[in-house]
Parts: C-alpha cells; structure tokens; sequence
C-alpha cells in the first residue's frame, strides 16, 4: 500500500535582543554558567517581570514576514511544568491569544509552488541548559538562558516529504536572518525544532496518528528524522499495529527515535493568564509603523535577481539562500560588476574559498571583487588569474590590481607580445601547422597550448586564436 | 461532582503528592467540596460576559531593550542546597 506522511513543524527561535524577555540579563552565548541570572528570571518569590518592548517588535516581524494577522489584543499564558530547567515550575508563553496567527509561507516543492499555513507564532522564555554528570550521578543546571526570548512558529500539517519541511526550515530560517532577528545558528541552539509526524494510507482524508519528535539539533537531522519516522510508523501499520501518540527523542549519533514517555509524565500544562504580566495591546499604527520599516526579504530579492538581472532561477534561489552572500552580491553589483559574473563567483569560486579557508566572512570589501570581474571584463584578467587574485585577497586584502601587477597575473593583451610568441611556436612545430591546413582542428588547440605555455597562462587566448588564424591564412 | 479516585491520583501527581489509602478517601471529599464552592459561579449568566484576565486597567507596561549587570553568581546561588562548578546540583535525571 501506499502511505502519505504528514508533518507539522514547531520551530523555536531565539531573538537576537541584548537583555532577556523579562529582566536586564544578557543574553550573550556562551558565559560562564549562572553569571547572567538575577532574581526575575530565576523566578525568585515577589519579583515582577517586565516585557522588553523589542520581543513585540520582532515577533510582528516576523509575522507581518510571514504573512500573518497581528493579534489587536494579546496576553501571556503561565505554562506549568516541574522539570529542573525551570525554576519558576512554569514557563511564560501564550496560549490562546498569541501575538501572530493564520499566515502563511510559500516554498517550492516537487509540484510547483506549494503555500505551507502558519498557525501562529507566539513569544515565550527559554528555558535553562543541563548538564548531565554520569560519573557522579548529578545534573548541574545553568540558568543563563532562562528567559532568553523565543518566538515559537507552528504551522499547519501542510508538509508531505522531508524535502518539503527541509525547504520550509530554509524558508525560515532566511527570512529570520533578513530581518535580523535571530542569530539562527543551530549549532548554538538559536534555531531548534520539534516535528510532528503522522502517515496515513495515501488518499484517506482522516489524519493518522501523530508523534512528536524533539532534540533536532541541524536540517539534515530533521531530514533524517522524518524519513526514519515515516518508515516506522508505516512498518507499524503494515504489521498490523497501531501508531501510539507519544513524544520521542531524537538520536542522530544511532539514527532512531526513542520514546520519552516516563511513569512521571502526567503530561498537563494547565495554562491560566499570567497575572504579573499585562495585556498587549498592539495598534494598527504600531503594525504599520514595522511594516514600513521591514527590509527586503529574500523572496522579492529573488524575484528581482530574476527579472532585472536575468539570472536563473537556481542561481538567484542559491544568492537569496544566505543573507551575508546575498548583501556581498548587492554590494559588487553596486560597485559596477555585471551581475551574471558577480553571481558566478558568489555561487561557485568564493563558497568553496570560505569553506577552504574555515571562515564565514569574505575578508575583502565588494569593491575589490567588483574590480577584479571588471578587470576580466576588459580582458586585463584571465578568469583562472582572477581565481588567483581572490585566493590572494582572501590571505592579504589588498587592491586586485597591485596584486596581479606583483604577481604578474595582467593578461597580456598587447598584439606584438602575443604575436611574438605564436611565431616562435609556429616556427617550432612546422608539423602542427600542417596539420591544421590539412583540417586536423585538434593541431589548432595544440598550438594554442604552446603559446599559453611560453607566455605563463598571460596571453589572452582569444588574442593567440585570432593572430593564429591570420597567419595561417596568409601562408 | 462525583470525584474519582483516578482523578485524585493525577491532580496528586501533577503536583508531585505521594497520597496513602486514607488520604486519598479525605481528598476526595476535598476536592469535591471545594469543586461544588467553585461551580456557584456557574449559576450566573456570563454568556455575554468576556473572559477576563486582569484587573488592572493596564496595558503594555514594557521596558527598554538595554542588559544591565546581572547578580554575582555566589549571591545566586547562596541559597542552592547543593551546587558545583559554578551550577546548581540537582539529581540526575534520566531522559
């Protein structure tokens, strides 16, 4: 038989605000453990929260980015549970008036494009880190990132493969980087997400059951998950058993989920209003006023990448993907470089330079790179001396132009340098010309090769062809 | 209202309770006289009524984006009843 998986996706990020959601703590990564707590968010007796403005500011954001309805009249939620990474035994989250609801994301999907529903986004704390000692027997708690604010995004159970919920991460996860609201490095934790999975016999309406997948730590994770979940679940089925609703844990290290249900888990959050907290009144004013200010998100970059720069479609998807590589190209675009060759590099030369170099910043400025395409523009460059300039200005930034001049890198465009070197081959290699007169194309490449062997790769080649050709049409 | 034995035993573990036999039995009579006090507030008409949350006339009370100093950790965790390392002890738990 064949099955159909349905995935929901519930992705917590972390804002990228200087102090906590309800006290002055920092909220910096990495500290010592407990050097950024206070009484607040240790949940102290007789201590009063207080919302940091900028939490609202970005979870409209990221809403209005979303295609969402901004609540008019929002409230916080206690959402109670004993577990030691909560020293308050609840966490302050909303429940029924979340501060986004109803939006959508679109991606692109096997079929074309597919709109993925966003049932809401609400803002909550985060909760602190444990350390679990084997050896001695203990778990040693951090709270520094207790009440570091979070948006948490849910959407609809829209997604059907692992591919799709993969590219709707991506989605995300780009649109948070534009608008700068979340540092969204996974590998810090700034990015997590749990999975709700469900198969169902492929055309039946009703909705299998679900379980819900936590500790995804990257993409890949999520990828691996799902197909691991999807296929135990139909495994289940076909043997003739039922799907239990659970909560499981992810092993990426052993590739398989594990059931978190203990004994203890009388699973009951027993949501009421947070009285130390008051409502949320957000105004049309204030929506417009985010609105407004909301910076080009990658999707209308992508489609002007399309129309006013004709670069592909895969291209522009790849540019758009990483906000960081997305401005650099904007910036060399701005400095003068055509736009297709500012692509090319951005896309292939510079990634692999990055990764090669362990670095995530290009170290030169846009202008250097702009120039060095415009000098291959011009011919002054060939494209594999450009390679070998940027290379140079990944070690030593410095004007691309002193560098080739150093390195003797400038193509040589000049008729009479060029021209001394084709006769001096021709000259050596009578047997090679014969064979072009005789038709052999292949003598023609030859001869080129020579040419670009005495001149050390500086002569320009389309130069050498030309004077070749005329030559031999003289003889 | 009827209130179960089951229903004594999940509102005890949610509140991490160990409750024996005889306490069980007293809950029971607890709980269900202190259900049949809440539930007067069903006799009222609130149909028309909305929900309310706070009682306070106020609205969007913020503070300003900007971290300050926190507090020393040794005043933090003065009062822990174990700690090591610069973290609270606690026992170890199993996932």
């Amino acid at each position: 038989m064949r099955y159909e998986t349905v995935i929901g996706l519930e992705i917590h990020a972390e804002l990228a605000t200087k102090s906590k959601i309800y006290c002055s703590c920092s909220t910096e990564f990495g500290a010592a453990p407990n050097t950024h707590t206070c009484p607040i968010c240790t949940g102290m007796p007789g201590t009063l929260p207080v919302l940091n403005k900028k939490v609202v500011d970005y979870a409209v954001m990221a809403g209005l980015a979303m295609n969402c309805s901004i609540t008019e009249y929002g409230k916080q939620d206690r959402k109670n549970y004993f577990y030691p990474d909560l020293p308050k035994s609840y966490q302050t989250s909303q429940f029924d008036q979340p501060v986004c609801q109803n939006g959508y994301l679109e991606i692109a999907s096997e079929n074309g494009p597919k709109k993925i529903g966003i049932t809401r986004i609400h803002i909550e704390e985060d909760a602190g880190k444990l350390i679990h000692d084997d050896l001695r027997g203990y778990t040693l708690v951090d709270y520094n990132r207790c009440g570091v604010p979070l948006i948490e995004i849910v959407t609809e159970p829209d997604l059907r493969s692992a591919k799709e919920a993969k590219c709707f991460l991506e989605t995300v996860k780009s649109i948070l980087e534009y608008l700068e609201i979340s540092d969204c490095k996974m590998q810090e934790g700034s990015l997590r997400c749990d999975v709700n999975i469900s198969v169902r016999p492929a055309g039946q309406q009703q909705l299998g059951v679900r379980t819900e997948m936590k500790n995804i730590n990257s993409f890949s994770a999520a990828v691996r998950a799902i197909e691991s979940e999807s296929e135990r679940q139909i495994d289940l089925l076909e043997a003739g058993k039922t799907v239990i609703r659970a909560t499981r844990r992810w092993d990426d290290v052993k590739n398989q989920s594990f059931d978190m249900r203990s004994k203890e888990q009388a699973h009951d959050y027993r949501y009421f209003p947070e009285p130390d907290l008051v409502p949320i009144v957000i105004d049309r004013q204030w929506v417009s006023r985010i609105k407004n200010s909301l910076p080009e998100l990658p999707d209308s970059r992508k489609k002007k990448y399309l129309s006013k720069y004709g670069l592909s479609d895969a291209d522009a998807a790849q540019l758009v993907s990483s906000k960081k590589i997305s401005d650099y190209f904007e910036d060399t675009v701005g400095n003068g470089a055509s736009p297709k060759l500012a692509a090319n590099w951005l896309i292939g030369e510079i990634p692999k330079l990055l990764r090669k170099k362990g670095t995530e910043e290009i170290p030169f400025c846009a202008e250097y790179l702009a120039k060095t395409i415009q000098m291959t523009e011009k011919g002054s460059l060939s494209s594999s001396a450009a390679k070998a300039v940027i290379e140079e200005m990944f070690d030593r930034p410095r004007d691309p132009e002193n560098i080739a001049k150093e390195k003797g890198l400038l193509q040589i465009n000049d008729e009479a340098a060029v021209m001394a070197f084709v006769e001096k081959v021709i000259e050596e290699n009578p047997q090679a010309v014969k064979e072009i007169k005789s038709g052999k194309d292949k003598a023609v490449g030859f001869i080129v090769g020579q040419v670009m062997r005495y001149s050390k790769g500086r002569a320009n080649p389309q130069l050498i062809n030309k004077l070749l050709k005329d030559i031999l049409a003289e003889k | 209202m009827r209130i179960t034995t089951e229903q004594v035993r999940y509102v005890a573990a949610l509140s991490k309770l160990k409750l024996n036999e005889k306490e069980q039995q007293r809950m029971i009579e607890d709980m269900a006289s202190i259900i049949a006090f809440a539930d007067q507030l069903n006799e009222l008409e609130t149909g028309e009524i909305k929900p309310t949350a706070q009682t306070l006339g106020l609205f969007n009370v913020f503070r300003e984006d900007e971290s300050a100093p926190s507090y020393e950790r040794e005043v933090m965790l003065a009062n822990a009843p174990e700690k090591d390392d610069g973290c609270y002890l606690v026992p170890k738990l199993i996932e």
